[in-house]
């Protein structure tokens, strides 16, 4: 028998409720709060030796020669490992771009040319982590510098200069996106409000925990053990599994708690790969931890994208039509991941509008910079910030109520399930609602009436901001064709085991490797509502081990879906060993299986509960006591189940770019009250409120603690947080000292409240969340707006530290406001 | 080890049990704490005692042990994470991050728990400012600080009874 989690709760029998929608306190606490957790970096293994990645210091250079002589001269220094060694021994890893990106050449260190300032050139390992430093130093590296580029227009300019020789260019992906008829949109319109650039900046949500792991290339099995914080392990096997020459049953991945990850953890494969080998050549263990600085330098980004010429048609009533807008994404040097955010932004194409007409026109480049990884709210948010300062400077420039013109352009309540000009459908949503409570929670009113009476002369002002956004989860992976025809891949899924022990026990055991997440405690809600036992009586494997956990390839820890996949495998295993545990007590019962219940550990008669078995009862029988069962009854159960949840998907259209790219989209609302000082720019938050829309709550107080991390990455980027190169490529915050990590000064109090809209796509009415949808970036780019004159420029920057709000505030003349209207 | 360099002999007290170790001079106070001794609860988040994931509470005070030699700690008496449970009981700050959700990932736990432990001992009845500025020196990247704080409170009243 099979459990459908595929199908919707409408159609399946709903058992969950009793735990599944209350706050259960987290499993994982306990050892945690004791410094008891198994982090990357403190696994250990005899005879091991710590890796230091040597990295260059310029952006873009040929390099002439390495010498490693003396570094392996160096007392105490096992083995080094340089980028011509690496050429010999391995092949390049498998790029997801389609030619001409597709033409890119990356190996786990640099060969013949260094890329980005941080690019690593050669590894050494040694007896303790100062000398691996010490001999990293003494590696000589001579560089033939070349010009860099660091701007990704620029970049795309013809006469640019090139990165990767064999692409010709330093455009890696270019496609159209078009829905609707946005020409004739713009011919039609009222009015044509027109934006010339914004710009969404590098930023990183730079978890805690830096990168860390403890290689062993087994020379007696083969087998590679990886103890490592890597996020999304499956996809880390299938690139450097090729590239290493090792199959995929002898890679074997492992994590247990992991330090925050926010998508930057699923960027560590090169460095894995390179472990690997100089294990290999040593013979030994290889240990390896970031110092922040290669962290900042090296493990990888967020996406910096460029919005220009943006042309939105608007008819007098406010009815915004779509908008026209030229994108360039900047990848950094090597394509990491990417070109998968060239399509992952069109989940939310319109963004949470009814907009009709849309074309994008999208470039990724590659430019000087260390390359981008995925980042809590991945090429998504980008977007929707685009989609948002649409919203917010139509409103400003024809003089529309802000809040009146996001509800009557919102898709309506009604209107779900929602197709989207290209093909997606949102699930569920209530927007109008969420506005309103948001609003009612910093009470708006007030805050308006309090931003009319500051007077001129106060040297304050106050602005009301607003931020729409979506978190749409579970991804279709059929999209990565849209950027790459050829590519074998579609769908979704996430396995689970939900077992019996000896002694009757519950087992789960998951192919996720949660950060944070508190996946244990979850998971353990939704198995204890299917079996009728309590949270506290089943047990969830903490972290993934490859060895034992079951997985797909999809398997891993990223883009909000873990309540939708992760739980739905679980739900599904759990629903398996429900059906087998009822036939074994309907035959120790002597009853038949439709009157079979599940209660607090036991199966039991209905109307008779003297008529029990327990778990410990079932578990002897088909463990230990088999010959007392029939033997065709012994052999249809194993009280192991083994689950995996399918979203139902079909492949999207790479002609077209049409197709359900995503299965739900939680919402999210946010408003924010801003107080900015004329004279210094400085920007305060003095009120701050998010509406959460994530469907059915599994656990509320986990979720209000995923809204409020999202929330402070975004006011983090909003206000404190870049990631800025000057023009020779040079990083200018390569540690904690320049990029300013926001503490708990920066974070205001956070208000959250709920609209509880279930989704009826999946196994238990819940949206995926966590990622956020950068709503903070929206709301206090809307607030800052608000706070200015009429007359002063457009917020264009999603970063906006004191200096860029004070020119703002104070515009040096002649310079243009970056907007314009056409109206007819 | 072999790493060449000056070595210093040092005594130091963690968590009541003494240590005698001989330590190179260039070892950090954080390093010989979780490599040396084994006691992994202590973090490392940023090497620039920016973040706090190193917070030990030293001679009755927090400092960032990347801060600090190993060689400088001789005769210090310090606490870490795992001194705060007695015989596997939770303290009340503890149990207040626990009941509060004062933790996602809990890297940065045991460096939060020792800046409270020290601040609710000088500050009893801290306002929600004071306790921002008492854990300013803490870098969360998961929790936005709003249930960090709601722990420390509800930590606050669980000693005040």
């Amino acid at each position: 028998m099979r459990a459908e989690t595929a199908a919707p709760p409408a159609e399946r029998v709903d058992r969950l409720g009793k735990w599944s929608g209350t706050s259960v306190p987290r499993k994982e606490d306990r050892r945690l709060l004791q410094g008891q957790g198994a982090f990357a970096d403190d696994a250990w293994q005899a005879r091991m030796g710590y890796a230091h990645f040597v990295r260059s210091p310029v952006a873009h250079a040929r390099i002439v020669s390495i010498d490693t002589s003396k570094a392996e001269s160096l007392d105490g220094v096992f083995a080094t490992l340089t980028g011509q060694e690496v050429r010999e021994l391995t092949d390049p890893f498998f790029q997801i771009a389609p030619e001409p990106g597709g033409k890119i050449e990356e190996y786990c260190l640099a060969t013949d040319k260094v890329r980005y300032q941080g690019d690593a050139v050669a590894l050494v390992l040694a007896e303790s982590r100062d000398i691996a430093r010490d001999a990293a130093e003494l590696v000589e590296v001579e560089y033939d510098p070349l010009p860099a580029v660091v701007d990704t227009v620029a970049a795309a300019d013809p006469d640019a200069p090139v990165l990767h020789d064999e692409v010709g260019s330093n455009v890696v992906w270019h496609g159209v996106y078009d829905y609707g008829d946005v020409d004739w949109a713009l011919e039609n319109a009222d009015h044509v409000v027109k934006i010339d650039r914004l710009h969404f900046h590098r930023f990183s949500s730079t978890p805690l925990e830096c990168s860390a792991a403890v290689v062993n290339w087994d020379p007696g099995t083969g087998v590679v053990e990886i103890y490592s914080n890597n996020q999304m392990p499956m996809f880390a096997s299938l690139v450097i599994g090729p590239s290493l020459g090792v199959p995929s049953n002898r890679l074997q991945f492992r994590s247990q708690d992991i330090g925050g990850a926010f998508g930057i953890k699923i960027g560590s494969y090169p460095q894995l790969a390179g472990l690997a080998l100089l294990s290999r050549k040593a013979r030994r263990p290889v240990k390896w931890t970031e110092y922040r600085t290669d962290h900042m330098l090296s493990a990888g980004h967020g996406n910096e994208r460029v919005f220009l010429d943006i042309e939105v048609p608007v008819m007098s009533d406010g009815t915004i039509l779509g908008f026209k807008v030229r994108a360039f994404d900047d990848a950094g040097a090597y394509l990491h991941y990417e070109p998968l955010g060239a399509v992952i932004w069109s989940q939310v194409t319109p963004g949470c509008y009814r907009f009709k007409h849309i074309r994008v026109d999208y470039t990724e480049t590659v430019t000087n910079k260390c390359p981008t990884v995925p980042n809590r709210g991945y090429s998504r948010l980008q977007h929707l910030w685009l989609t948002e300062r649409i919203v917010d400077t139509v409103a400003h420039e024809l003089g529309f109520d802000p809040v009146e013109l996001r509800k009557q352009n919102y898709i309506q309540p009604e209107d779900y399930p929602y197709e989207t000009p290209n093909g997606c459908i949102y699930d569920s949503g209530n927007l109008p609602k969420a506005l309103d409570l948001a609003l009612e929670a910093i009470d708006y009113p007030a805050w308006r009436q309090r931003q009319q009476e500051l007077g001129k002369g106060s040297g304050k002002r106050i602005g009301i901001g607003i931020g729409t956004t979506l978190d749409s989860g579970t991804n279709n992976f059929g999209q990565a064709r849209i950027v790459n025809p050829g590519l074998p891949f579609s769908g979704n899924g996430e396995a689970a085991y939900v077992k019996l022990d000896l002694y009757g026990e519950v087992n789960v055991n998951l192919g996720t490797t949660p950060q944070g997440q508190s996946h244990e405690t979850t998971a353990s809600q939704v198995v204890a509502d299917i079996l009728g036992v309590s949270p506290d009586d089943v047990n969830v494997t903490s972290g993934f081990d490859q060895r034992h956990n079951t997985y797909v390839a999809f398997s891993g820890t990223y883009a909000s879906q873990f309540a939708v996949t992760g739980l739905g495998a679980a739900m599904g295993a759990a629903e398996d060993l429900r059906a087998e545990i009822v036939k074994v007590a309907a035959f120790a019962l002597e009853a038949s299986e439709e009157d079979i219940e599940l209660e607090d550990g036991q199966a039991y008669v209905r109307g008779d509960r003297e008529r029990a078995i327990p778990f410990i009862g079932i578990a002897n029988l088909v463990y230990s006591n088999v010959a007392a069962m029939p033997g065709e009854l012994a052999d249809s159960v194993s009280l192991n189940c083994r689950h995996t949840y399918r979203p139902p998907f079909e492949v999207p259209d790479p002609e077209t770019k049409r197709g359900n790219l995503t299965l739900t989209y939680a919402s999210q609302t946010h408003a924010c009250v801003v107080e900015i000082d004329e004279e210094s720019g400085e920007v305060k938050i003095l009120d701050y409120a998010v509406a959460d829309d994530c469907g059915r709550l599994i656990n509320p107080t986990i979720v209000d603690g995923q809204v409020h991390g999202a929330t402070a990455h975004g006011i983090g980027a909003a206000l404190y947080e870049a990631l800025e190169y000057d023009e020779d490529g040079q990083l200018m915050q390569s540690s904690f000292y320049e990029y300013h990590a926001v503490t708990a000064l920066d974070v205001p109090p956070i208000k959250t409240v709920h609209v509880e809209t279930p989704s009826p796509f999946t196994p238990n009415g819940a949206k995926g969340m966590g990622e956020g949808g950068g709503a903070p970036l929206h709301a206090v780019c809307s607030a800052i707006q608000d706070a200015l004159d009429d007359e002063a420029p457009v917020v264009c920057h999603t970063h906006n530290p004191w200096e860029r709000v004070y020119r703002l505030l104070h515009p040096e003349p002649g310079t243009g406001r970056g907007v314009g209207v056409e109206s007819r | 080890m072999s790493d060449g360099g000056t070595t210093h002999p040092i005594t130091v007290t963690i968590n009541g049990e003494t240590y005698e170790r001989t330590v190179l001079a260039r070892t950090l106070l954080v390093h010989f704490i979780r490599d040396v001794l084994h006691l992994k609860g202590t973090h490392i988040g940023c090497d620039t005692g920016n973040c706090g994931a190193c917070t030990v509470m030293y001679d009755g005070r927090t400092i960032k042990s990347c801060m600090m030699l190993a060689a400088q700690a001789d005769g210090a008496e310090i606490q870490t994470v795992e001194g705060l449970a007695e015989n596997g009981e939770l303290s009340a700050i503890q149990r207040a991050f626990h009941e509060h959700h004062g933790l996602q990932c809990g890297y940065c736990t045991p460096g939060l728990l020792m800046s409270t432990t020290v601040l609710l001992r000088d500050n009893p009845h801290p306002s929600e400012a004071e306790i921002r500025r008492g854990i300013r020196g803490n870098v969360c990247r998961c929790t936005g600080y709003v249930n960090v704080v709601r722990s420390i409170e509800a930590a606050a009243e669980e000693v005040a009874k």
